[in-house]
């Protein structure tokens, strides 16, 4: 019961957050001229993010987070 | 105890449908706008014809692909009493100007570059069309632009044509 | 937070959720406002050396949809590598071996929806990556905000050149997104991802010192990861944006480590970009690292990667616009070139020959030509 209740109230925010009929995105479909904007994309070329971060993951202990989905090699 | 637990969500969930302000049924906002024909337009001048309202940007990806075929919608209409008006959003009027008449546009293009009347007609979605009849009343609103939605406006267009 | 196996089931309980946040999410407020990428074929040229390493080779992206629904990308890259690292000279000569990375993969549209489903292969002649990936985004109000979800599952196979050596291991990753757009100059975005290895996760051709002679690695058979980074992008009047970008990492082996990266994206003239960035690095070595045991551990590592380091690194680029037109079969063509200095500074790793710190500087370049269509 307990948890059927917390699912109705999660559920039931995210239908408020998303739906009100009287909350306005602030920034309006015809305000996102510049950020339709290549330079304002965080992976404005793939490829090349893509290889630097291959570069990166191969020689760091990090790895995880980025904007790419990256597959596994065995690179010394 | 089982409705108890339901009624919030409920009564959330009809707080959750959206309303656009404007509405099927209302009259057409009237607005003046300089256009690409070199003098102003002004919407109310134009009642007696069927209109499609359509906002548009540069930089919006599905409005570029749609405007071939609201040119080629406005070519097969526009001499039995209907008009396209293309309001463009962007900032840079020769851009807009430039992009249309590669585009292959005809029909008139309208600047709305302080998006004073995008306001005006709360656009929730880009590009926006609507589809305006004889009366200057809006009958149709057609959010986004998917390929297909040319079809639906040709038929909307000629049951408006009739009437 | 550590995230280990026991709390995988958690983990699901809350993608379960997060999901059905999704299924809501998607049936109301539809704004229809989400677009798949554009379609477009990249053609590069990378090119990397340093530490005695050099791999260089073609890659290609092609990525093609119907502007309506569907959207589908596939992708290959070589590596070709000669290699006289540092690991390899103390032990063996230099070697040099070609890597083949195919991907292939599909994006689906459904209102506020995208759906993607791909999979990814590597393969070269001791080792063998494939892996299977799933994400969804979500856009809500209004496009404002976007709700990212994703898991990946892999398989690799770890061999030797030289002997019958064959081991495998298997990776799982779970990703979640949240970007926000603040103004309309401005855009946020958090991401966390947790990624689980189990199985054989050395190289089997490294090994550790323990008082100067060298034993084999041993390592743990288990490594669980959690990373977490915040990105922001905003627009400046003089045509230009600022990226600020970080990440915090921590896993299981003990290794802390925290990126950094700030760059400047300026248009010159028209349409072409100038691109500058600076990038930071630093970790603190894994909990069973030692440049040189003074005994025998349950678990010895000898691997640079995971010893205390730093790395600087200074990245520029230039996005040359070629053309634009709405006619013709290519409707977009730009041509950029990047070039990039790393260099890397080990603090508990020394040189085998002289015993100092290790330390050495990296080029990489890469050339694209993109088309767009």
């Amino acid at each position: 019961m307990k948890l059927l209740y917390k699912i109705n109230i999660f559920i039931g925010l995210c239908l408020i957050l998303s739906g009100c009929s009287s909350w306005e995105p602030w920034v309006q479909p015809y305000e996102r001229e510049i950020l339709a904007d290549p330079i304002m994309s965080f992976t404005r070329e793939p490829s090349t993010e893509n290889h630097f971060a291959h570069v990166y993951e191969v020689r760091e202990g990090s790895r995880g987070a980025g904007s790419t989905v990256g597959g596994g090699c065995g690179c010394n | 105890m089982k409705l108890k637990s339901i009624f919030p969500l409920i009564l959330l969930i009809s707080l959750s449908f959206p309303a656009y302000a404007v509405k099927v049924g209302q009259t057409a906002p009237d607005f003046t706008l300089s256009s690409s024909a070199k003098h102003n337009i002004r919407l109310a001048e134009l009642r007696g014809q069927v209109i499609m309202l359509n906002f548009w940007a540069t930089w919006c990806n599905p409005c570029r692909v749609e405007l071939p075929h609201l040119q080629k919608l406005y070519s097969q209409y526009k001499d039995i009493g209907f008009t396209v008006l293309g309001v463009n959003i962007d900032k840079n009027k020769t851009k807009a100007s430039k992009m249309a008449r590669d585009l292959g546009a005809q029909f008139p293009i309208l600047f709305d570059n302080t998006q004073k009347i995008s306001k005006l007609y709360s656009i929730k979605a880009m590009p926006m069309t609507l589809l305006i009849d004889r009366d200057g009343k809006i009958r149709h609103l057609f959010p986004g632009y998917k390929p297909g939605y040319e079809i639906k406006y040709a038929e909307t267009i000629r049951k408006l044509l009739r009437e | 937070m550590m995230f280990d196996q026991m709390q995988f089931k958690t983990t699901n309980t809350t993608i379960c959720i997060g999901l059905l946040f999704f299924v809501l999410l998607s049936i109301i407020n539809i704004a229809n406002a989400a677009v798949l990428a554009e379609d477009r074929a990249d053609i590069m040229t990378h090119y990397y050396s340093g530490g005695g390493v050099t791999a260089q080779g073609p890659a290609l992206l092609v990525r093609k949809g119907n502007d309506e629904s569907y959207s589908i990308f596939a992708g290959y890259y070589v590596d070709n590598v000669t290699s006289a690292s540092i690991d390899v000279e103390a032990q063996a000569s230099e070697y040099s071996e070609t890597r083949d990375e195919m991907s292939l993969g599909i994006d689906y549209l459904y209102n506020d929806t995208i759906t993607t489903f791909s999979y990814n292969t590597s393969e070269e002649s001791d080792y063998l990556s494939d892996s299977v990936n799933l994400d969804m985004s979500q856009e809500f109000f209004g496009g404002m905000t976007t709700f990212n979800i994703g898991y990946s599952t892999a398989t690799d196979t770890v061999k030797r050149s030289d002997n019958d050596f064959s081991e495998e291991l298997d990776r799982y990753r779970y990703r979640l997104g949240l970007s926000q757009i603040l103004t309309k100059n401005w855009i946020t975005s958090l991401n966390y991802e947790a990624i689980a290895e189990k199985g054989f996760l050395n190289n089997p051709y490294r090994s550790a010192r323990v008082l100067g002679a060298y034993v084999p690695e041993r390592y743990p058979s288990t490594r669980t990861s959690e990373a977490y980074s915040l990105r922001s992008l905003t627009y400046f009047d003089w045509r230009g944006s600022i990226k600020f970008d970080y990440r915090f990492f921590t896993d299981t082996w003990g290794i802390q480590g925290d990126t950094i990266e700030l760059g400047v994206n300026k248009y010159l003239g028209e349409k072409n970009i100038l691109e500058v960035s600076y990038r930071l690095y630093s970790q603190n070595k894994a909990s069973f690292y030692s440049d040189n045991f003074s005994a025998e551990m349950v678990y010895m590592a000898r691997d640079k990667e995971l010893s205390t380091f730093n790395d600087t690194t200074i990245k520029a680029k230039y996005t040359y616009h070629m053309f634009e037109k709405d006619s013709g079969f290519f409707s977009k063509g730009t041509v950029s070139g990047s070039v990039a200095l790393i260099e890397f500074e080990y603090d508990d790793y020394t040189h085998y020959q002289t015993g100092e710190n290790y330390s050495y500087t990296a080029t990489v370049a890469q050339i694209l030509l993109s088309l767009w269509f």
